[in-house]
């Protein structure tokens, strides 16, 4: 499962990102690495973009893109 | 003269640091080669600050981090200023690695230390310092607290004495996963957290301004009070205050001083020089209303949220959704709108955007279809003009889905954008931002737009013989071997092309030509050289073809000649294509 499949509130633990190397790279640097903490926070109204939460802070990214946060299952 | 590079993570008051060193001893230009904005400032005659783009690290492939990497690489960088979210060290510190790898004396900057104390996030600053093998300068810029510290330690001017970490480079880090390892374990010796369950007031404020219901009602509020505020309120009030006393007051004593000397000097001076420099400056208030509404936006938190909610319809055309505020403005003039684009995010976002805005039909273009509206579709202005409106927008639509997937295809970037804590904007920072968008106008745009006024004076009332009436002038034979352009789209008359020629001044020029050319009664004569159909075609091009020379001039201060170049050509020829399609098509049905 990926981070947009989560519930608004929910959290789960990052397993690994996948898609294109910018995105991978930009997403790495900005702390989202294997067993981060990361909460689905909300969608906009219009479904998308939707707000995660990793370390402490909100980043606004396309469902397309957060879909590649995949999670680990437990 | 000593150099210092100041660095950190977007939103972590890097701007109101520089801003408090330098105060308005401070330039803005471009880095060679990309559109994005160079800082320097001087704290004093002997150290120069440059305040380099807010990133989050060195190596994701974004313009702003290559620009940054190749400065510290290839300049002779003293100091480099590393400013921190205190309240966020976790992602902070990570750009902090990769700083330290450049050997360079390098000094960390603990900011919103005030944020850290209410968010109950204890630092020892001693033991990071250590753990860090950093010199550590604790500040609270936005109140003020600790930014004496940080201008006596740059004026003692002996950074060189501070030790290189020389080890760090044996830190041998192979993944983003060991570096954050390498920082969390830094944190847990030198920070402790003694509550965890703070209420913030970001997510208050988020759960109204991103509300489902409210979020729309509120962002189209906020950009309705901008437009009012820069066309309406401020800005163009002022603009045409500047505007009459140029008129009534300048130009009627110009013309006493000036009675006695030749008409070509009169003319060139009243109709050239003044009316040159009367174009750019009442473009001012506008501009400086504009970036203040805008800066109030980016500095209070809440462009990121825009940007957030208009990402879905905006992506459409290729661009983020902070590039729909550009193309809003745009409605009022392309001048300022063009400038604006400077603080979308990616590279791509900010040329696709000014190349787009023009075709939004500004506030200069209304004259003319006034004008044609009320001569051509008696009783049906309203829905002329409303078509006018939306086939700019529907035309901007196609050539944002052209352009995306031709010229920038490979730019595509990520969109990933943080949404920060929201504040009130500090006043120092909104008018030195403010002013710097003014002062660059004037002075970049300002000489361009003033010699093209000097040759279009000269061409408009000379010919080979000396002065004379524009009907006769260079311009007119100009317009007269380009009318065989304008035959297929319906209007080939000289009046018609000449009139085109002149708006490349400013779209309302348009009208007066015509009224100059035709003498004085519009209303008889305008039916006896275009029908509906080609009056409908002519509209069609005014509003699509060559920007003004301000906006072109505008596009070659923010992102040089080739664009300026690009726009210009390429605006023509879409305006002819669709012209030529209105009317072909409408002679078509209509027969």
């Amino acid at each position: 499962m990926s981070v947009i499949d989560l519930r608004p509130g929910e959290k789960g633990y990052i397993d690994t990102i996948l898609g294109n190397e910018k995105l991978c790279k930009r997403l790495l640097a900005l702390g989202c690495i294997e067993g981060t903490k990361i909460t689905f926070k909300n969608s906009a109204p219009l479904g998308d973009p939707v707000i995660i939460n990793v370390r402490g802070f909100d980043l606004a990214i396309r469902k397309k893109d957060a879909s590649n946060i995949k999670l680990k299952e437990d | 003269m000593k150099t210092v590079a100041l660095i950190g993570n977007p939103n972590v008051g890097k701007t109101t640091l520089f801003n408090s060193l330098t105060g308005s001893n401070q330039y803005v230009g471009n880095w060679a080669g990309v559109t994005v904005e160079k800082k320097e400032g001087y704290l004093d005659k002997s150290i120069k600050i440059i305040d380099l783009p807010g990133i989050y690290a060195m190596d994701t492939f974004s313009n702003e981090e290559k620009v940054a990497k190749n400065f510290l690489l290839h300049e002779s960088v003293d100091l480099i200023v590393n400013i921190v979210d205190a309240s966020n060290l976790e992602r902070n510190l990570y750009l902090t690695t990769q700083l330290k790898q450049f050997k360079k004396p390098i000094v960390l900057v603990l900011n919103m230390m005030d944020v850290a104390e209410s968010k109950k996030i204890n630092i020892n600053i001693d033991k990071l310092s250590k753990e860090l093998k950093m010199f550590i300068i604790p500040i609270s810029a936005s109140k003020g607290t600790g930014l004496e510290h940080i201008r006596e330690f740059l004026l003692r001017n002996d950074f060189f004495k501070l030790p290189i970490d020389n080890e760090f480079q044996f830190q041998n880090f192979n993944s983003e996963k060991e570096t954050y390892k390498y920082i969390e374990e830094i944190l847990d010796k030198s920070i402790t957290y003694s509550s965890n369950d703070i209420i913030s007031t970001k997510d208050t404020i988020d759960g109204i301004l991103l509300n489902k219901f409210f979020a729309y009602p509120i962002f189209f509020s906020i950009m309705y009070l901008i437009f009012k505020f820069t066309f309406s309120w401020v800005g163009q009030p002022l603009a045409d205050l500047l505007d009459e006393g140029l008129q009534n007051v300048l130009i009627p004593n110009l013309n006493t001083l000036l009675q006695n000397s030749s008409p070509w000097f009169k003319s060139l001076l009243i109709d050239g020089i003044v009316g040159g420099v009367g174009s750019i400056i009442v473009f001012l208030p506008v501009i400086l209303s504009l970036f203040l509404g805008i800066s109030f936006l980016e500095d209070s938190g809440y462009m990121a949220r825009a940007a957030f909610l208009m990402d879905r319809v905006m992506r459409k055309m290729g661009l983020s959704g902070k590039a729909f505020i550009p193309l809003v403005v745009g409605f009022g003039c392309s001048v300022p709108a063009i400038m604006s684009t400077r603080t979308l995010e990616s590279e791509k976002d900010r040329k696709l955007a000014a190349l787009i805005i023009p075709l939004m039909s500004c506030n200069a273009r209304l004259p003319v279809y006034a004008l044609f509206a009320s001569i051509f579709f008696k009783g049906k202005e309203t829905i002329v003009v409303f078509s006018l409106y939306l086939l700019g927008i529907i035309v901007a639509f196609i050539i944002g889905l052209l352009f995306k997937n031709t010229i920038f295809k490979k730019d595509e970037e990520p969109f990933i954008i943080e949404l920060p804590e929201y504040k009130m904007p500090e006043p120092q920072n909104l008018a030195l931002h403010t002013w710097d968008k003014g002062k660059g106008f004037l002075k970049k745009a300002g000489t361009i737009i003033l010699s093209i006024s000097v040759i279009v004076w000269f061409l408009s009332n000379f010919n080979f013989n000396g002065m004379t009436e524009i009907n006769n002038s260079l311009f007119a034979a100009i317009g007269k071997a380009l009318t065989p352009i304008f035959k297929p789209l319906g209007f080939g008359s000289w009046e018609a092309s000449v009139s085109l020629l002149t708006g490349l001044m400013a779209k309302e020029v348009v009208v007066s030509t015509m009224g100059v050319i035709f003498g004085a009664n519009l209303d008889a004569l305008l039916p006896k050289y275009f029908t509906q159909l080609s009056s409908y075609s002519f509209l069609v091009f005014v509003l699509l073809y060559t920007p003004c020379i301000t906006s072109i001039a505008t596009m070659k201060k923010e992102y040089g000649n080739k664009m300026a170049i690009f726009s210009l050509l390429y605006q023509f020829l879409l305006a002819w294509i669709v012209a030529f399609i209105v009317f072909n098509l409408g002679s078509l049905i209509l027969s």
